[in-house]
């Protein structure tokens, strides 16, 4: 950990869309007074406050669970939020939107392909044999530890916006959406495997991911996209034979 | 009626009705509230989710320790318990028929959440899991802490809020993802639409229905330290006091009593249900002076009294303003398979390995029990009483039915928020069913929207909305938190009203229509103001300390005169108040001790 004190620090931003250069992108920078156990998000607000109230931004639970504030920062995909600026080491904190989403305004960029590519997937647990009238399904703890490091995803979009396959093909369905196919793929309650694979096994799909990792390193939430495809293409693999 | 032609109304200096949208119900928000509303209603009717931010960021996916249901499944459990548990927690404010609706459906609810493909934790004969949360008990308050809540790890908002939104999708509803709702369109006692801001591209649009249901959540954001999102701002409240209908009970809003130092984030009390401990700066488990029984576990009304006491008295960690929360007895294994995101909370946002170091802790605003008046069948009431708003419906915590009355109890209200969801789908359903007329548009309906909208984006004022905001939100904090007075409470409210005055002064720097934070911000605040009004006043004329609500000048409950739910009018530039009574069936109000 990095000694923390009060410190001055330039935030240099990449905007977009706004102050009379509208679709131009410029670099503007901010000086901020920092404290110890401030987060980026915490600064940004700052800087909208106290100095430019059009500097735009998503943000919402400022605890690191509902994903609005996914952004580039010093290079790396993250949350805002649960960025400390002081452990960033660096004097100037440079911040973009997400990469490779269509900017918007500033760091907001336009986050329709999240839904489109979840979607795709069938996200929901697919059922044939009705539940118990009055009972849940039953599931034992084996069989729900499965679904650990799958179900959590918060759909921030960090995973995409580093991915290289989705820089080279925006409709590639991306990480997220693969995870969550495999949330419910591998849940013992559900019965739907076919329709979920449908989009997978597709020229935008499984196939096109190269194992290059970025996503795993950018996920905040600290899943695996990655492992979460080798089980899907081993089960495609294996339902293609079978 | 004539009907509204988009095309021609409404030039406003640039900001026009951009489109009217149709559907047979309006659901305004996209939380647990309202989006077991979307499930319900979408199986008959075609059905749109209005929501100013993207569904899976509603605030709900917050929610950490659980929900309230008796199961069953860990050890013996009954509903009359759970009923018994929450009248108590309630300080007797509770209306009773109400929550005895709340706890005998509750295992109902659940389980369809299971079977809609929620990932509960498991038992060890793969049950859900339940675990305690604080003033759950057993026997009717005379055995211990029950296990009651059912979980998904601390994570269980999260799972309950995407299971709703995979199922909405599944089920065909129509999302307007980050459109903010300005205002409600209602003539003649029927609610015909709400009017609505596109956030992302700018302009006003009309949405028309049959029925209209608000899951707006709460407005605890009004103070500066608080747990909940920074979205929850109270916009529905304020839209409904704009509409010049009442809300109940708004002085009572229950402050939670771990909310990380400085932030406000919220520690789940399933750390202390778990088995955490609170301590002082004399490395004393405090809580044996307030409540030797329940200690730890008990309601979060008691609990953040003792906080504060401690706090107060200078018994805070270096006589600072918090106190310790310790879970280094757990050991990490437990820590990390039961408290996974309390332990990274903890590090990513303060630093603190709590494996091995205890949680710097404060009370922070959490929880609004007040809201817009309804009927068990999450029918606004216009009168506050029994005059249902035709086609206008509200559940979740913007509502008040009252389920919690002065004081809720951890678990029961996102239990609240699902079950009086589902409730108001049904009842919209059952509504519809009846065939009413698509009710007109007034030609006007749009007007008071997109004048205020004007107003804001062509404002010249000088004052900042931030430091507006910043104002009114470090106010409540320190005049009308967990200790309350006469003295304080006159003083904020005179100055709430200078606020008011400065607010109609504003500017701001985003003049354009696209994506402009500012002009939310701008009305936002203006809402957050109103509602600060209300409370303060409804906090100020409530002369006794019930449940949150706690007046160090009237120390005591007085249920011969407050046994009542307070409802308030904004009328002509004042509060107007009228009260109701309360609904008492099975437990008759008692001394409440812990
Ligand atoms: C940190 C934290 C943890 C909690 N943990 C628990 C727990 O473990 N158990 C429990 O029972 N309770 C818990 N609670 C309380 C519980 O989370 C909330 O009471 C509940 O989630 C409220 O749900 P809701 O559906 O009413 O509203 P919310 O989830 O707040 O949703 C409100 C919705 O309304 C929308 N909205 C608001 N204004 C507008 C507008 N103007 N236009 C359009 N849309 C709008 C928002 O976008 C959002 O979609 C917790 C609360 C906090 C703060
Ligand atoms: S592993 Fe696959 S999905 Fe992940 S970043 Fe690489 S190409 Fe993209
Ligand atoms: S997998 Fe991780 S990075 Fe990707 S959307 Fe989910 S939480 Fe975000
Ligand atoms: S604001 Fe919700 S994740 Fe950062």
């Amino acid at each position: 950990m990095a000694n923390h004190e009060n410190k001055t620090l330039t935030f240099r931003i990449r905007r977009y869309g706004t102050g009379g250069k509208a679709h131009e992108h410029y670099w503007q920078e901010y000086k901020v007074e920092a404290m110890k156990g401030q987060s980026v998000l915490d600064c940004l607000n700052e800087i909208r406050f106290k100095q430019d109230g059009s500097l735009t931004f998503r943000r919402s639970c400022r605890s690191g669970i509902c994903g609005s504030c996914a952004m580039t920062i010093n290079g790396v995909s993250r949350l805002a939020c649960e960025t400390q600026v002081m452990t960033l080491g660096t004097e100037t904190v440079t911040v973009e939107p997400l990469k490779g989403f269509r900017p918007i305004k500033d760091l907001a960029v336009d986050i329709d392909p999240i839904p489109e590519k979840l979607l795709a997937v069938k996200p929901y647990l697919i059922t044939k044999t009705p539940p118990p009238s009055d009972q849940e399904r039953l599931q034992s703890q084996a069989e729900r530890s499965r679904l650990d490091g799958l179900y959590e995803c918060i759909l921030c979009g960090c995973c995409t916006a580093s991915c290289p396959s989705f820089w080279a093909d925006e409709k590639y369905l991306g990480p997220f959406a693969f995870l969550k196919a495999y949330r419910f793929i591998a849940d013992s309650r559900d019965e739907g495997e076919r329709e979920h694979f449908e989009a997978l096994d597709d020229k935008h799909g499984l196939w096109r991911c190269h194992t290059i990792f970025n996503c795993v390193e950018a996920c905040p939430k600290s899943l695996n996209p990655t492992k979460a495809i080798a089980a899907l293409k081993r089960e495609l693999v294996k339902n293609r034979i079978g | 009626m004539a009907m509204i032609d988009p095309e021609t109304i409404h030039d406003v200096k640039g900001v026009s009705v951009h489109n009217v949208h149709r559907h047979d119900v309006i659901v305004v928000g996209a939380g647990l509230a309202a989006m077991r509303a979307a499930v319900e209603a979408s199986k008959d009717y075609d059905v749109a989710v209005v929501s100013k931010v993207f569904p899976t960021r509603s605030h709900s996916g917050a929610a950490q320790g659980g929900i309230a249901a008796s199961l069953a499944n860990e050890e013996e459990d009954h509903w009359e318990w759970h009923m018994f548990d929450t009248v108590k927690g309630s300080d007797y404010l509770g209306d009773q028929d109400a929550i005895e609706i709340l706890v005998k459906e509750a295992p109902i609810v659940v389980r369809e959440y299971e079977h809609m493909g929620a990932a509960f934790s498991r038992t060890p004969d793969g049950r859900i899991a339940q675990r305690m949360f604080g003033g759950h008990t057993k026997n009717f308050g005379k055995g211990g802490p029950i296990l009651r809540a059912c979980y998904a790890a601390d994570r269980t908002g999260h799972v309950l809020l995407h299971t709703l939104y995979e199922n909405c999708v599944k089920n065909g509803v129509r999302f307007y993802p980050e459109f903010y709702v300005l205002g409600l369109i209602i003539r003649d006692n029927i609610c015909r639409g709400v009017v609505a801001w596109d956030v992302v591209n700018g302009g006003v649009h009309i949405f028309h229905g049959k029925a209209v249901m608000f899951g707006t959540g709460g407005h605890a954001r009004v103070y500066r330290i608080a747990s909940i999102s920074l979205s929850s701002t109270g916009d529905g409240q304020g839209m409904v006091l704009r509409a010049g209908l009442p809300l109940e009970d708004m002085e009572f809003l229950q402050f939670h009593p771990t909310g990380l130092y400085i932030h406000g984030i919220l520690v789940s009390e399933a750390a202390r249900g778990e088995g955490g401990y609170l301590i002082n700066d004399a490395g004393e488990r405090f809580m044996k002076k307030y409540a030797p029984e329940k200690m730890e576990l008990a309601p979060r009304d008691v609990t953040s009294r003792a906080i504060q006491r401690e706090i107060d008295e200078g018994r805070g960690i270096g006589g600072k303003d918090f106190v310790h929360l310790d879970l280094r007895h757990l050991g990490k294994d437990k820590i990390m398979t039961l408290l996974p995101q309390i332990h990274e909370l903890a590090w990513k946002f303060i630093h603190v390995d709590c494996v091995k170091d205890p949680i710097p802790i404060q009370p922070t605003a959490h929880y609004s029990m007040g809201g817009i008046p309804t009927d068990s069948d999450c029918r606004v009431l216009g009168d506050g009483k029994s005059r249902p708003v035709v086609g206008f419906f509200a559940a979740g915590e913007c509502a008040c039915v009252s389920v919690h009355g002065a004081n809720r109890l951890g678990t029961n209200s996102l239990l609240e928020a699902s079950l009086f969801g589902r409730r108001a789908g049904i009842s919209i359903v059952r509504f519809l069913r009846d065939e009413p007329e698509l009710a007109d548009l007034p030609t006007d309906a749009a007007a008071e929207a997109i004048a205020e909208v004007e107003g804001i984006l062509s404002s010249s004022g000088t004052e900042r909305v931030a430091a507006i905001r910043a104002e009114i939100q470090q106010r409540m904090t320190v005049d009308c938190a967990v200790f309350r007075s006469a003295g304080k409470l006159s003083k904020l409210l005179e100055d709430v009203r200078g606020l008011q005055e400065r607010y109609k002064h504003i500017r701001v720097d985003d003049r354009g229509q696209d994506f402009n934070m500012d002009l939310i911000d701008a009305i936002e605040l203006g809402r957050m103001l109103d509602l600060a009004e209300v409370m303060v006043s409804g906090a100020l004329g409530r002369e006794e300390s019930r449940g949150a609500h706690s007046r160090t000048d009237f120390p005591k409950r007085d249920d011969a005169k407050w046994l009542k739910h307070t409802l308030a009018w904004k009328k002509d530039g004042k509060v107007v108040f009228d009260y109701k009574s309360v609904v008492i069936t099975r437990f008759q109000p008692k001394e409440r001790v812990y």
